[in-house]
């Protein structure tokens, strides 16, 4: 892959990115969330269509314009994304021909499919019968079906996107002897992980990609970890920042030893024994990265979480009980949810109706709502704010990315809270929109809010926190006061290398 | 859609013999036929927009008066204990499918399915095949009575003066809360229109024996509906949950507590139309109510609600109705054949929704 440029709308996702991949080579790709490696392997996969961005990809010297995934797979390339497209109801035979089923004048020829998935599956040493329901596999072995799949399309290029999140160690060894098998076939790959741990027990090289730019490529055998870590993080954080330290007030909330199940995996432990207390006035920054139980802690805690969740959380120094979100509103704790477009706007509706739904009845009135009312109740946040939008009755879904942010930060302001989450506040956002969201913070520190902030730019989180505490796979694995905190420190911790 | 229902209007006026359709007599005929339909799109309408559906309108309407009938008729009971256990029964069954739907998680359709074949069967077991006569004078009145002209015109003049009262309560508010100055003028102009309407209908209503209580009924349970959707704080957490029911669930609204509740509110309403169903035929049959839960939905779709939930309104469904009837009414006057007006029906609601996409799309 040469020069490759891909833009979104206000953002420059990919910056000239080259890449190249050996034949038999295994290729790690690394860098934080955000950087661009899900993008660079969309462009390369044919998600994003020849014509949508720029550059070059070349298969075997051979000048390749894909326009469809469908095409890229006919050039050799496969790619298994983070979540599995594997249909649960069908079985793994059915699953592994999908689209390709082998026919005779459109009926479909059972028994060649399934002499074929089983010869597959053997070949990959897995003992798996494919008549079995895939919904009733575990994940790991589900993401194993999703490898013998891509195989049966003739693979010489596979992509493995965080392959072993959702696997547990053992499932780890046996994706890893079939990658070790897979390499010795003349099989290239490419292996995007947050785990350096397994980067460096398997990769022949690794890349490290930053902003959508490539910052560094190593040979695996002549680098090491911090020296990989430097480069994921090895940005400046300016003062675009405008941190000041308030007056930190009492506990205003307290979480103890807190567990969130898995709702899919039985037993699986999204968040493992979690503690932390925010004070009035302090921001407490979450870092870790992707899957690492963040938004998973803060639902728990807001009650919204689906699957079972244990330990206890303290408001204001006394036990509270939160089963329902209506609940943690009633304690005074606001939540802005991450992906607003699906948890926090009703699109279709006014600025006004999104606005004043967490705290209707407050506003309003307790069974006659008054619209008079609510529009002088949210004339103070969409002012103090800055939502661009003609009237509060401009229609939510036709807002840009900031200014429907900054309603769903207002309709939490109009609850009154005491604590407020933020997870991924500026995701998909402009930077003039991000500075207001940011002066924001501040000014609600400032006003003696307890705020929580989860953000995946490590950035973010070093210059607006008083605190970070930092998950890695559920686990509290560091802490750090404001002065402590660098993004090598950070960024170590929520690789698990500290 | 208010054309559509314009042009439908003009083309049975030109077409029929002796142009009788836009006549008091006709017009107040249409009225009263759309009656039962209108008053439970009210109810189907707020299911909808909550994301929901009720198949099984139509067999709690046969059911719900079904028992009634049979309490006047066999068991010798009055009028008002009639009125009372349908609209009980209606509430009681509601309640069911809503527990079900909210707190069982199945599917509405599923349930909704379920007892449109249970509660017919439940209508057949009690009437035992038969068709149960209603003679009962107060209660046939419900279906069938006429409002004395004078007291028509009392009505209107009340509404007239609490349209001018809630324009002007509205243009002085907004100087109560600051923002902005009043425009009384503007508000008041805005009641014109409506005043007109009120005064009109009344006038076509008493040319003909005044109005019908059907009628008088249906415009109670829509003006109610209107101000449930558009007024109070359960109307607003129903577009919510059928907007967005994750977006609504954490702005910590009890998604499941309020489908039950719509349930019940449509079961009220089935209840109210069963009453009149059940009047204006006379006698309680087996098959009371046969797809009218179709007619209902047909209604609010018409009037622009979205099957996926979270949009439609009260007026619109009950245009949807109207225009509905009036393709009834206006073919029964024409003597077009009834499969050809089933036919008819259904392309034309295909065609309506149609175009109603079409019109979003590029607006």
């Amino acid at each position: 892959m040469r020069d490759i440029v891909k833009e979104f709308p206000g953002v420059r996702a990919l910056d000239g990115v080259s890449f190249t991949l050996e034949r038999g080579e295994f290729h790690a790709l690394v860098g934080e969330n955000g950087a661009g490696k899900s993008t660079l392997m969309k462009v390369l996969s044919g998600v994003y269509p020849s014509g949508s961005f720029t550059g070059d990809i070349l298969v075997d010297d051979q000048q390749q314009k894909f326009r469809s995934v469908r095409e890229s797979e006919d050039a050799g390339i496969a790619i298994i994304f983070q979540e599995l497209s594997l249909v649960k109801e069908m079985t793994v035979g059915e699953n592994i021909f999908l689209g390709r089923e082998p026919a005779n004048f459109g009926i479909v020829d059972w028994p060649r499919l399934y002499h074929e998935a089983t010869r597959l599956l053997a070949d990959l040493g897995l003992d798996l019968d494919p008549r079995t329901v895939v919904g009733s596999l575990g994940i790991g072995r589900q993401q194993l079906v999703e490898i013998a799949k891509a195989l049966s399309k003739n693979a010489k290029i596979l992509v493995l996107d965080e392959p072993s999140a959702a696997l547990t160690e053992s499932e780890v060894e046996i994706l890893f002897t079939i990658l070790d098998q897979l390499k010795s076939r003349g099989v290239g790959m490419i292996y995007i992980s947050h785990k350096l741990d397994e980067v460096f027990r398997m990769a022949d090289r690794i890349t490290v990609l930053r902003d959508g730019r490539t910052v560094a490529g190593y040979a695996a055998a002549d680098t090491g970890k911090n020296a990989v870590i430097a480069a994921m993080v090895g940005r400046e954080v300016g003062d675009i920042f405008p941190h000041s330290t308030h007056d930190r007030g009492d506990v205003a909330i307290r979480v103890k030893d807190l567990t969130v199940f898995s709702v899919d995996v039985p037993g699986k432990k999204l968040v493992d024994q979690v503690s932390f207390e925010v004070r009035r006035g302090e921001v407490l920054g979450i870092a870790g990265l992707m899957g690492a139980g963040r938004t998973e802690l803060l639902t728990a805690i807001f009650g919204a979480w689906e699957g079972k969740h244990s330990g206890a959380v303290e408001i204001d120094g006394r036990p509270a009980s939160i089963d329902t979100p209506a609940d943690a509103i009633g304690y005074g704790i606001g939540f802005v949810t991450e992906d607003r477009k699906r948890f926090g706007l009703i699109l279709e509706q006014t600025i006004l109706d999104n606005m004043t739904l967490a705290a209707l009845r407050e506003i309003s009135g307790a069974v006659v709502t008054n619209r008079t009312r609510e529009t002088q109740a949210v004339k103070t946040p969409m002012q103090s704010l800055r939502v661009k939008a003609g009237s509060p009755m401009t229609i939510a879904g036709t807002l840009s990315g900031g200014n429907q942010q900054k309603v769903v930060l207002g309709k939490w302001l109009l609850t009154k809270p005491k604590v407020l989450f933020l997870d991924e506040p500026t995701r998909g956002v402009d930077v003039g929109a991000k500075q207001e969201i940011y002066a924001e913070i501040n000014k609600l520190a400032a006003e003696g809010l307890a705020l929580v902030l989860v953000s995946s730019e490590l950035p973010e989180v070093l210059g607006l926190s008083d605190r970070i505490i930092v998950l890695h796979e559920g686990s509290l694995t560091g802490e750090f006061s404001r002065d402590e905190a660098t993004a090598e420190s950070v960024m170590a911790a929520a690789t698990g290398n500290n | 859609m208010l054309a559509v229902l314009a042009v439908i209007w003009a083309y049975f006026h030109w077409a029929t013999p002796g142009n009788t359709f836009l006549t008091a007599r006709n017009l107040s005929n249409l009225m009263t036929q759309m009656s039962v339909t209108a008053i439970i799109a009210v109810g189907m309408l707020m299911v909808i927009v909550s994301g929901n559906i009720d198949l099984s309108a139509g067999s709690v309407l046969g059911f719900a008066g079904g028992v009634a009938a049979y309490m006047i008729t066999v068991n010798g009971f009055g009028t008002p204990v009639a009125i009372l256990t349908a609209i009980v029964i209606g509430v009681l069954v509601g309640l069911l499918h809503g527990t079900l739907v909210a707190y069982g998680n199945i599917p509405a359709f599923i349930v909704t399915l379920g007892g449109l074949l249970a509660w017919r069967g439940a209508l057949k077991w009690l009437l035992g095949g038969n068709t149960i006569p209603v003679a009962n004078e107060d209660f046939v009145a419900i279906g069938n009575a006429n409002l004395p002209p004078a007291l028509g015109w009392g009505l209107a003049i009340v509404a007239v003066l609490i349209l001018f009262l809630m324009a002007f309560r509205r243009a002085r508010s907004v100087e109560t809360y600051g923002l902005g100055k009043a425009h009384y003028s503007g508000e008041l102009l805005k009641a014109v229109a409506p005043a007109i309407g009120i005064i009109a209908f009344i006038l076509v209503m008493n040319a003909w024996h005044g109005v019908p209580v059907p009628v008088l009924i249906l415009l109670g349970v829509a003006l109610a509906g209107a101000f449930v959707t558009n007024s109070t704080v359960f109307g607003r957490y129903l577009y919510a949950i059928g907007g967005n029911p994750d977006a609504a669930r954490l702005s910590g609204i009890d998604n499941k507590r309020q489908i039950l509740k719509v349930y019940a509110v449509l079961g009220a309403v089935i209840g109210i139309a069963a009453l009149i169903f059940t009047a204006r035929v006379g006698s309680a049959a087996p098959d009371a109510g046969v797809l009218k839960e179709l007619d209902a939905i047909a209604a609010c779709v018409i009037g622009g609600a979205s099957l996926m939930g979270g949009r439609g309104t009260i007026f619109g469904a009950c245009l949807g109705a109207l225009i509905m009837t009036s393709l009834d009414n206006g073919m029964s006057l024409l003597n077009v054949r009834d499969f050809m007006q089933d036919i008819i029906k259904g392309g034309i609601l295909v065609a309506a929704v149609g175009l109603d996409m079409a019109g979003r799309g590029q607006g």
